[in-house]
């Protein structure tokens, strides 16, 4: 019999965006993965050279249509670092309840129409809700209310246009904000049921020594701030990021792959705050990991579903209790007159760490910008989890294999939209 | 009252204006919007489709505009109508959404949630990269979408 079968499949639906994936086995060893971005990325860090600073979380929250709050929260606490102004109080609040509406919207889609299918063997969502149209129901309403938190604060749920640096244009009254706890209680009992129904999707056995990598910070879990830890040893603040992290540019994809400098490829995501930050969820949240028999530790990328939805449950508890408390500010922001220097952040997007540094011009012009996103961030590793699984599923069939691969890429919700443009997959087998 | 031809008609035009081709939608909205009259509303999606399913809640009379790509000639207008039957996913994908408008519809129809009335136009792009400027074939196809939408919002 010939040694050589080729799998190949032109398009990998169900990820933000589209790419390549190309996996090679000859022999039945793994000799070539390599996960294939196309476009440059670096279109929007040009387009804002020259621009005002208060400009940046308009057009950088233009990159991506599914994790605009993140682009603008990493922008605002940039060039407030880069200005010396810090930005406290129900202000604060309301950034963490703003992103609170984009992890529901951004974690409910992928969890339901995108990654779901996967586990139950369907080919995709529209065919999930043909026999299951009660649970993709559940979860169209769980993303709506995602969407009413981020319109309320953000002015509009698609490119919200009220946050600005220092702040927001205008913020809400308690009135307008309260009609959103009574949803927000109905989506936090659909979020627990959530946790319960991923919990008994079957899993492929798999797990990878990760050095998981996320903003923790001493009182809650986090969105806007932190310092940078990881399991491995790193412990700093944001402002040495690029001291502790590289980007190498890697022949088969125009997107730069991330490095930890001396330690190599790492996670970034769900799985990375939440084994960084169990003890800070809420106790509706651990009770609900107890419940299903999930550790504070998951090495399992495939779990990221049961993660996802665990941090789901926690944005909509943490939502609450921010509503619950909230006092309209006197000011709807904070003034942040430019000046010259560099300010750094890194925010926790959905998908993982979100770091922008600007340096600015004494009049808050944008001298250079720089955005690593977190797909570019989660490349490295993507890649080593493909040559690892195959490696150790090599039994499969090339179709349960294709399938599993897809799958594994999806693990990561990779935003390649943030990062670039086209995603195919191939697997060839020699 | 005869409820599918009557009342006010919605219409989305969908695309991300940094991506060249893609922002055509957008374009055409705006311009639909400054021509639109009365009981005509004008809206603009990224075409993340959720969030477009819930723009369509509850209106009767729906007309989307988009970019697609299928191997057409740039500039080539399209007219779908969803109630005819399924749209091919590959249409769209050149979305840079992971669920996108083919999607959306058909989520829509496996769960009983589609407008009474959809027509979807689609206009063959040629360049997706990053960038604000539409290529020339696409550009040239604006006037005549604005006008058959237009058309279309009075006929709907």
């Amino acid at each position: 019999m010939s040694a050589v079968k080729t799998v190949k499949v032109d398009y990998l639906a169900r990820v933000e965006g589209e790419g390549a994936l190309y996996v090679k086995v000859k022999n039945n060893r793994v000799t070539d993965v390599q996960f294939r971005i196309f476009e440059p990325p670096r279109f929007f860090e040009a387009l804002l050279r020259g621009r005002d600073f208060t400009e940046a979380p308009d057009i950088t929250a233009r990159i991506c249509g599914i994790c605009p709050i993140a682009y603008q929260m990493s922008a605002v606490h940039a060039m407030e670092a880069a200005c010396g102004v810090q930005v406290g109080g129900q202000l604060r609040a309301l950034r963490r309840l703003i992103y609170c509406g984009e992890w529901i919207e951004s974690h409910v889609l992928h969890v339901y129409l995108l990654h779901a299918p996967d586990f139950l063997g369907y080919q995709d969502a529209i065919r999930l809700a043909k026999d299951y149209p009660e649970i993709v129901q559940r979860g169209l309403e769980m993303k709506k209310i995602g969407n009413e938190i981020v319109e309320v604060i953000g002015g509009r749920a698609i490119h919200p246009v009220n946050v600005r640096v220092g702040g927001f244009y205008r913020v809400p009254t308690r009135r307008e904000l309260l009609p959103l706890a009574e949803r927000l209680k109905w989506g936090r009992d659909a979020a627990l049921a959530t946790v319960q129904w991923v919990a008994t999707l079957p899993f492929p056995d798999f797990e990878y020594d990760y050095e998981f990598v996320a903003l923790r910070h001493p009182d809650e879990y986090p969105f806007n701030e932190g310092r940078l830890v990881s399991n491995k040893g790193l412990d700093i603040a944001v402002p040495e990021y690029e001291a502790h992290f590289v980007e190498d540019h890697v022949a088969h994809s125009n997107a730069l792959q991330s490095a930890r400098v001396g330690h190599g490829a790492y996670f970034a995501g769900p799985l990375a705050r939440y084994t960084l930050n169990y003890d800070q969820l809420s106790p509706l949240t651990q009770e609900a990991a107890r419940s299903i028999g999930m550790p504070p530790e998951c090495r399992n990328p495939f779990k990221g579903i049961i993660i996802r939805s665990l941090e789901t449950l926690y944005a909509y508890d943490e939502a609450l209790r921010l509503i619950e408390q909230y006092e309209p500010p006197a000011q709807p922001y904070v003034p942040v007159p430019p000046r010259a220097g560099v300010g750094h952040a890194v925010t926790e997007a959905p998908r993982g760490i979100l770091y922008h540094r600007y340096n600015l011009d004494a009049d808050g012009k944008i001298l250079e910008a720089k955005i690593i996103p977190p797909t570019s961030q989660n490349q490295k590793q993507i890649e080593i989890d493909l040559g690892q699984f195959v490696a150790q599923h090599l039994d499969l069939s090339l179709a349960d294999l294709t399938w599993k691969c897809e799958q594994a890429v999806r693990n990561y919700d990779p935003c390649i939209s943030c990062a670039t443009h086209f995603l195919k997959l191939h697997l060839e087998r020699e | 009252m005869a409820a599918d031809t009557a009342g006010p008609v919605l219409v989305l035009g969908i695309g991300n204006a940094y991506r060249s081709d893609d922002a055509v939608g957008l374009l055409v909205a705006r311009q639909v919007r400054a021509a639109a009259p009365p009981g005509v509303t004008v809206g603009e999606e990224s075409g993340e489709g959720v969030a477009l399913m819930d723009a369509w809640e509850g209106a009767l009379r729906v007309v989307l505009c988009d970019a697609v790509v299928s191997g057409g000639v740039p500039g080539t207008i399209y007219r779908l109508d969803a109630q005819a039957g399924p749209i091919p996913t590959e249409f769209f994908n050149y979305s840079t959404h992971a669920f996108s408008v083919a999607e959306a519809v058909e989520l829509a129809r496996a769960l009983g949630r589609l407008p009474p009335r959809l027509i979807i136009y689609g206009v063959e792009g040629r360049d997706f990269h990053a960038g604000t400027e539409l290529s020339p074939p696409v550009a040239a196809a604006v006037p005549e979408l604005v006008a058959r939408i237009l058309a279309e919002a009075r006929d709907l």
